[in-house]
């Protein structure tokens, strides 16, 4: 495993649940930035590429006392001890230390699956078909140039849109800088968001107003108690939300852990 | 009587059935070949959508097979341990089949596996960019080395056929190698241990799937052990039921009852301790991992057809009771139940490895997600089904054309 360096950054991303609709711009943003494949039917959930999921989730009381509340789910590009990272025995999948992110080599990767069965938020998904996309319809003129699109066989997950990051580095470098600036690089999911409820920054950096949110009172993750340590974060001012990202046993207290 | 077609192949002094007949035996395990590699093309061309497989159920039928065949298989390690090593030399007149049925096992989960990946010409990746911290990838080292050592078991087991051995350069070959199979038994020991552990490890580090996560003494997760352990326990159980099988089937004895015993007994005794370490495991899971994800032991056995009855089998009924049964000496001794004994045990091991890989995946994590199933496609049952067409075929042939069992003349002597 790489030491991580004590200067690196830590991109990450915090939702604000209450402010998102559940809309899926998301989705779509996230989809056609990075050449996600379709198939002509799509009705197989378990089986569509979906690199940011919503999940919809509800207090489970009768009407007029029900409330909704949509979970959108990207990798959560996990800190400590990256579960699918420490099992991929061909090294097809790393975590950056630079900047937080979680890759994934498609070229190497050989389809063992292991990652996903070690990943407990479902970010990870297989290429059960070869690449898809209807011809004649225009959408090659939509396909990016900036992701290489998957092959059948391989594992494929969010990467932050980590050829934003790139391409946002070489235009600071072209202009002389070394450091970028905030909302220099974000993903399309984050800038796609109608309701501005992604926000996204580098969680290491004390000016980025995802480092302020990620302490806000409102704060918590995914699964926090399993200690993975994801780099997104939610917000909600709603107990029952916050209760609903985590296992509780009958009588358990939500736990208030926090990340530094 | 008149001789078979084939019979200057045959062993030395044994009685084999004729040609047409043995062809007969074969069409049924020709046909599951056939079935299977209809399967594998398919997968192979078209891809794992030939499966029922998901991204939930990213691990399935084929794990399961592969865990449980290499579990039952571990009876060829053990039994070169207990007769190259320890010295028990009544074990001799069954390790060759033992290293028979090990190698088909391993060959056989080693040539699923090359189907179960979504890119088979890659599946050298994971020795030219290995993660040395993936267990998976130490589970595909050891394996590979080991039926290779399995292979230098087996060779010397051909070269002793009457042709063969006929030549002079084949036969000093053979017997060289004979001399010097407690280098490889010991290395097959060594490799097993590893490899069998390892097979536990790739579930116990996922500590992100509460289900399967297991404390542990340094890199290794307590199911490392349980593995080998469990392992070496229904290993020889499984040589035992194969060997049995071939002497009902053949209505012959092909081997003194001191080895069965034998070998009984020590299973029965590894299983017995098993199981006290797999109740403990199983308590300290439920408060040392269960409780601190934020789940109840019944959390886990809610939904779908994984019940607590699973528990009850693994545990009481494909544990306790086959270890209760092959620790005592009288039952041990009577045919029925030293059968059922071995038969509970095996049971139980391959139920052990489906719930590690099939109820690892069905249980939802994150609360909000929902439990889904699967069943296998006819694809899927093909490819496993073909592994057992396999072994038939090769032990068949085995036992036709080498001498396997050491002792068969000298059991059947009077019989002829």
């Amino acid at each position: 495993m790489k030491e991580k360096p004590a200067n690196g950054q830590s991109f990450g991303m915090v939702i604000d649940l209450d402010k998102c609709t559940g809309c899926g711009t998301c989705m779509v943003a996230c989809s056609a930035e990075n050449n996600l494949s379709v198939r002509p039917d799509e009705s197989d959930k378990q089986r569509s590429i979906t690199w940011m999921r919503l999940y919809k989730v509800t207090n489970g009381k009768p009407f007029p006392d029900t409330e909704v509340c949509y979970f959108p789910r990207p990798c959560m590009h996990c800190d400590h001890h990256t579960p699918c990272v420490t099992v991929c025995p061909a090294t097809a999948t790393e975590i950056d230390y630079h900047t937080g992110i979680v890759s994934q080599i498609y070229t190497r990767c050989i389809g063992c699956r292991y990652c996903m069965a070690a990943c407990p938020y479902h970010a990870r998904t297989f290429n059960w078909w070869d690449g898809y996309f209807p011809k004649g319809k225009g959408i090659e003129r939509y396909l990016s140039p900036e992701v290489s699109p998957r092959m059948r066989g391989v594992v494929e997950k969010c990467t932050f849109c980590h050829h934003r990051l790139m391409r946002a580095k070489t235009l600071a470098y072209n202009e002389g800088r070394r450091e970028l600036k905030e909302n220099e690089y974000i993903p399309a999911c984050a800038e796609a968001c109608p309701a501005g409820a992604i926000t996204f920054g580098d969680l290491n950096n004390p000016d980025h107003k995802v480092y302020k949110l990620k302490s806000d009172p409102r704060a918590f993750r995914l699964l926090e108690k399993l200690g993975t340590e994801p780099k997104v974060y939610y917000l909600s001012s709603k107990a029952w939300v916050r209760r609903s990202a985590d296992n509780y046993r009958p009588g358990e207290p939500v736990h208030t852990v926090k990340a530094g | 009587m008149k001789s078979a077609l084939d019979s200057a192949l045959f062993p030395e002094g044994v009685n084999r059935c004729p040609a047409w007949k043995f062809f007969l035996w074969t069409v049924p395990w020709l046909l599951l070949l056939a079935w299977g590699g209809i399967s594998a093309a398919l997968c192979l061309l078209k891809g794992l959508n030939q499966t029922n497989m998901t991204d939930y159920f990213a691990f399935a039928l084929w794990i399961v097979f592969d865990l449980a065949v290499i579990a039952l298989g571990a009876g060829a390690f053990f039994t070169g341990f207990l007769t190259y090593i320890i010295g028990k030399k009544e074990l001799k007149d069954i390790i060759n089949a033992a290293v028979i049925i090990g190698f088909i096992c391993y060959s056989g989960a080693i040539a699923m596996l090359g189907i179960d990946i979504g890119q088979p010409i890659r599946g050298w990746f994971i020795f030219w960019h290995v993660n040395v911290h993936s267990m998976l990838a130490e589970v595909s080292f050891c394996i590979t080395v080991y039926l290779s050592v399995l292979a230098i078991e087996y060779i010397p087991i051909i070269l002793e056929n009457k042709q063969l051995s006929k030549i002079k350069e084949l036969r000093l070959a053979g017997g060289n190698l004979h001399g010097m199979m407690a280098v490889f038994a010991a290395t097959g020991t060594f490799l097993s241990f590893f490899h069998q552990g390892s097979l536990g490890g790739l579930f116990g580090v996922m500590y992100a799937r509460p289900f399967a996560f297991r404390e542990g003494f340094y890199v290794w997760p307590w199911t490392f052990f349980l593995f080998v352990l469990s392992a070496i326990a229904a290993g020889p159980a499984f040589t035992i039921l194969c060997t049995k099988l071939a002497q009902a089937i053949t209505r012959k004895r092909l081997v003194p009852e001191a080895a069965f015993q034998t070998l009984a007994k020590i299973s029965g005794w590894l299983l017995a301790s098993y199981i006290v370490l797999k109740i403990l495991d199983t308590i300290a899971w439920v408060y040392g991992v269960a409780h601190p994800a934020g789940f109840a032991f019944t959390d886990f056995y809610r939904e779908g057809p994984y019940g607590l009855w699973m528990v009850a089998f693994e545990i009481v009924i494909f544990g306790i009771v086959p270890a209760l049964i092959l620790t005592n000496s009288r039952a041990r001794r009577h045919e029925g139940w030293l059968i059922a004994g071995c038969l509970m045990s095996c049971a139980g091991i391959v139920l052990n490895r489906f719930i590690f890989t099939i109820v690892t995946l069905a249980v939802p994590v994150m609360p909000f997600d929902r439990f889904v199933s699967y069943l296998p496609t006819w694809q899927e049952w093909g490819i496993s089904m073909a592994v057992i067409g396999y072994g038939f075929l090769l032990f068949s042939l085995s036992y036709r054309y080498l001498p396997v069992f050491p002792k068969e003349r000298e059991l059947n002597a009077t019989a002829e």
